[in-house]
C-alpha cells in the first residue's frame, strides 16, 4: 500500500476535519454522565447570555454598541434557523424569506403603535400567526410548482411585501412606523433620566489589554426595556432562539422529520411511499414563515422602536439564504454559526463596512469552491463524504499496488 | 374458475400518450396470494401499466379495482396507504438518510403522529415510533440487510441497495407488492438469491407482482404470468403454458431463441 496521502481536494479534506472536531465536541459532551452534561449545559448558557456583559477582547465591536451587535446576531441566528426548516430539512429554495420577516415586523407596528396600543408580549402571538397564514397563503398555491421556479415566486413575493407596504397609507407607507412598543419591563418602571428600573442592575466587564476590571459606570438593568441599553433585547431574543431550538430538535428526530427528508431527497418516491408530500412542505413553510415572524417582532420592537420599508430590502432575503448555506444548510448548528457570522462579521470590520458586499461575495464564492456544503454540514453529509473519500482511496491504492 | 379471490383487477384499460396507446383494452387480475409475472418486450407496456396501478398515470378508459375500490383519480400517497407499494426499476432511495429511516419512512406510511405529537412528545408518537422501529428492523431482518441499519442507503451496495428498496415497500404494508425489475444488473447468483428473497416474501403473506426481463428468473419464481406486446395482452397462464406458447415465443422471445433452444 501507498503511504502518500490520499489524494482528495484541500476542500474535502478540511470538510472532514472541521467535521470531525465537531463531532469529538458533540461525542465527549455525550459521554459525560447526566450530571456533568446539565452544569456543562449550564455554563454554555450562562456565558451565552453574559457574553454582552463580558465583552471579550478582540471579540468586541470597538465602534458601535456590542450589545446592539449581538442582538441582531442573535435575531439572525433565529432567522436562520427559521429558514434551514424550509431549505435544509424540506428542501425548498426560499427567496423571499424577508417577507415574512417585513410580515411579523409590521403586524407587530400595527398593533402596539399605529393603529392600536396593545402590549408587546399581546401583539407577538397575534404577529406570529398572521405570518404563518401568510405562509400558508403563499405555499398553498405555489408549492405545487417545483426547484427553480418556487425560487422566483418566494423573490416575487418578498419584493411584493415591500412595494406594498411603502404605499399602503394604512401602514405607514415610506414614512414607516415609529414608536413601536418595547418589549413590557418587569419590575420597577423605569424613571428617566437616572433611574432604569427593572429588577437589579448589573455592572458590565471592562478590558485594559486582557485585565478584566468592573465597569460600575454602565449597569445594565435587567429585564428594563428601554432606550438606552440593547442587552435585554439580546437576552429576550437569545430565550426565543433556544425555545425554537428545542422544537426544532423535537419536530426533526421525528416522523415529521424523516418526511421533510424523504421529500427533499426524491419527492416522487416520497410520494410513493405514502408521504402526503405537499402537506409537509406546505407545513414546512409555514413553521419557517412563523419563526420569521417572530424575529421580524422582535426587530420592530427592538431598541430603536422603528421600522420603516426600507429595512426590509431584498438584499436582505439574500443574505438570510447565505446564511444558511453558509452555515451548512440541514444543520441547525451550522445555520446559527451562519447567521451569527454573517451579521457579526460586518460590524466587527466596520473599517470594511463599503467593501462588504464586495468581501462577502468573494468569501461565498471562495466557499462555493472548496466547501460547497457550508461550514457545518449536517452530519450524514460528511459520512457520506467520507465514505467516498475512503473509496477513492482504495481505488487509488489498488491502482499503483497493481502497478508495482 | 374458482380460485383465491382477485386483489386487483385491471379492468379494459387504455392509456394514450397523444397519438400513442401505450396500453390497449389490457385486462387481468391479480389473485391473493400469488406471485404474478409481467413480462414482455421493451416498450410493450409494462411499465406503463405499473404505473397505473400505483397512480402515477390516469388511465385513459378503463378502470383499475384494488380490493373493490375504484383507484382512477385517487392521490398517490392515499394508494399506497390503500396498499399498494412499489420498488423502482431506476433505484430511487433517499440516499443522505440511513438504511432504518428509509424504512421508516415506509412504515410512517399508516402513522397518525402528527406536528403536535412530535413538538410535545405526546404518547402517541413515542408509542408509534417504537412500534415502527421494531417493525423496521424485523423487515430489514427478511431482506437480509438488519446488519447495516446504520448505514447511509447511498453507501449500500448495489444489491443491498435493491434489497432496500424492497424492504421499504414493505414497510408500508401492502396488500400487493409490486416489483419492477429488481433483477436488473444482477448476476446469476444474486438472482438465484433474489428469487428466495421473492418467495419469502409471499410467504409472508404478501400478494406480488413482478415485472421481470429474465425469462428464467420469472419461470422460476411465478405462479402465472401475463405477457403484453405493443401494449396489448398476448396471453396469460401458468409459466409451464407460457413457455409453450407459439404467440409468446415469436413475440417476446423471438424466432433466433427458438431455433437456438
Amino acid at each position: 500500500m501507498s503511504t502518500t496521502t490520499t489524494p482528495t481536494s484541500a476542500g474535502g479534506t478540511s470538510l472532514v476535519t472541521l467535521g470531525k472536531r465537531w463531532d469529538v465536541i458533540v461525542e465527549r459532551y455525550n459521554s459525560q454522565p447526566t450530571i456533568i452534561k446539565a452544569l456543562g449545559l449550564a455554563a454554555a448558557l450562562v456565558f451565552v447570555y453574559a457574553l454582552p456583559l463580558i465583552r471579550p477582547p478582540f471579540f468586541t465591536t470597538d465602534q458601535i454598541d456590542f450589545g446592539g451587535v449581538m442582538f441582531s446576531v442573535a435575531a439572525f441566528a433565529l432567522v436562520a434557523v427559521g429558514l434551514n426548516v424550509v431549505i435544509g430539512y424540506a428542501g425548498l429554495l426560499d427567496l423571499g424569506y424577508v417577507g415574512f420577516y417585513c410580515v411579523g415586523a409590521y403586524t407587530t407596528g400595527v398593533l402596539t403603535s399605529y393603529h392600536w396600543s396593545w402590549p408587546f408580549f399581546l401583539a407577538l402571538p397575534v404577529a406570529i400567526a398572521v405570518t404563518m397564514v401568510t405562509g400558508v397563503l403563499l405555499g398553498a398555491p405555489t408549492l405545487r410548482v417545483r426547484g427553480d421556479y418556487l425560487a422566483i415566486v418566494t423573490l416575487g413575493f418578498g419584493e411584493i411585501i415591500r412595494i406594498c407596504v411603502k404605499n399602503i397609507e394604512w401602514l405607514g407607507a415610506s414614512a414607516g412606523i415609529k414608536d413601536i412598543a418595547h418589549p413590557n419591563t418587569i419590575g420597577a418602571a423605569p424613571q428617566p433620566p437616572f433611574d432604569k428600573g427593572g429588577l437589579f442592575e448589573v455592572p458590565r466587564l471592562e478590558w485594559d489589554g486582557l485585565i478584566p476590571s468592573l465597569d460600575t459606570q454602565h449597569k445594565t438593568a435587567v429585564l428594563a426595556f428601554g432606550a438606552a441599553d440593547a442587552i435585554p433585547y439580546y437576552w429576550l431574543i437569545l430565550t426565543a432562539l433556544i425555545l425554537v431550538l428545542i422544537g426544532d430538535r423535537l419536530v426533526k428526530a421525528s416522523r415529521v422529520g424523516r418526511a421533510w427528508e424523504a421529500t427533499r431527497e426524491d419527492e416522487d418516491a416520497a410520494e410513493l411511499m405514502g408521504v402526503p408530500t405537499f402537506k409537509y412542505k406546505l407545513m414546512a413553510f409555514a413553521l419557517g414563515a412563523a419563526i420569521g415572524g417572530l424575529s421580524g417582532s422582535f426587530y420592530a420592537s427592538g431598541q430603536s422602536g422603528y421600522i420603516s420599508p426600507d429595512s426590509f430590502p431584498l438584499l436582505l432575503s439574500m443574505l438570510f439564504v447565505a446564511a444558511v448555506i453558509v452555515g451548512g444548510s440541514g444543520n441547525r448548528w451550522g445555520a446559527i454559526a451562519g447567521g451569527a457570522l454573517v451579521a457579526y462579521l460586518p460590524e466587527r470590520f466596520r473599517d470594511f463596512a463599503d467593501y462588504r458586499l464586495l468581501i462577502f461575495g468573494l468569501a461565498l464564492t471562495v466557499l462555493a469552491v472548496w466547501r460547497p456544503e457550508g461550514l457545518l454540514p449536517p452530519r450524514r453529509t460528511r459520512r457520506a463524504k467520507a465514505a467516498e473519500a475512503e473509496i477513492d482511496a482504495l481505488e487509488e491504492g489498488e491502482l499503483e499496488g497493481g502497478l508495482a | 374458475m374458482t380460485g383465491p379471490k382477485a386483489l386487483l383487477e385491471v379492468d379494459n384499460v387504455t392509456i394514450r400518450f397523444g397519438g400513442l396507446t401505450a396500453l390497449d383494452s389490457v385486462t387481468f387480475d391479480i389473485r391473493e396470494g400469488e406471485i404474478l409475472g409481467l413480462i414482455g418486450p421493451n416498450g410493450a407496456g409494462k411499465t406503463t401499466c405499473f404505473n397505473v396501478m400505483t397512480g402515477v398515470y390516469q388511465a385513459t378508459s378503463g378502470q383499475v379495482r384494488f380490493d373493490g375500490k375504484v383507484l382512477t383519480r385517487l392521490k398517490r400517497h392515499k394508494i399506497t396507504k390503500l396498499g399498494i407499494a412499489r420498488t423502482f426499476q431506476n433505484i430511487r432511495l433517499f440516499k443522505s438518510m440511513t438504511v432504518l429511516e428509509n424504512v421508516m419512512v415506509g412504515a410512517d406510511a399508516h402513522s397518525k403522529v402528527g406536528f403536535f405529537d412530535a413538538l410535545f412528545r405526546l404518547p402517541r408518537h413515542r408509542r408509534t415510533e417504537a412500534a415502527s422501529t421494531a417493525r423496521a428492523k424485523e423487515i430489514l431482518e427478511i431482506v437480509g440487510i438488519r446488519a447495516r441499519h446504520d448505514e447511509l442507503a447511498s453507501n449500500l451496495s448495489y444489491g443491498d441497495q435493491r434489497r432496500l428498496e424492497i424492504a421499504r415497500a414493505m414497510a408500508t404494508g401492502p396488500k400487493l407488492l409490486c416489483l419492477d425489475e429488481p433483477a436488473a444488473g444482477f448476476n446469476p447468483a444474486e438472482k438465484l438469491r433474489l428469487m428466495e428473497l421473492i418467495r419469502r416474501v409471499r410467504d409472508e403473506g404478501y400478494t406480488v407482482l413482478l415485472i421481470e426481463h429474465d425469462m428464467r428468473l420469472v419461470m422460476g419464481v411465478t405462479d402465472r404470468i401475463v405477457v403484453l406486446e405493443f401494449g396489448r395482452k398476448i396471453a396469460e397462464g401458468v409459466p409451464s403454458e407460457i413457455r409453450d406458447n407459439p404467440a409468446v415465443i415469436a413475440a417476446y422471445l423471438g424466432v433466433d431463441e427458438e431455433d437456438a433452444s
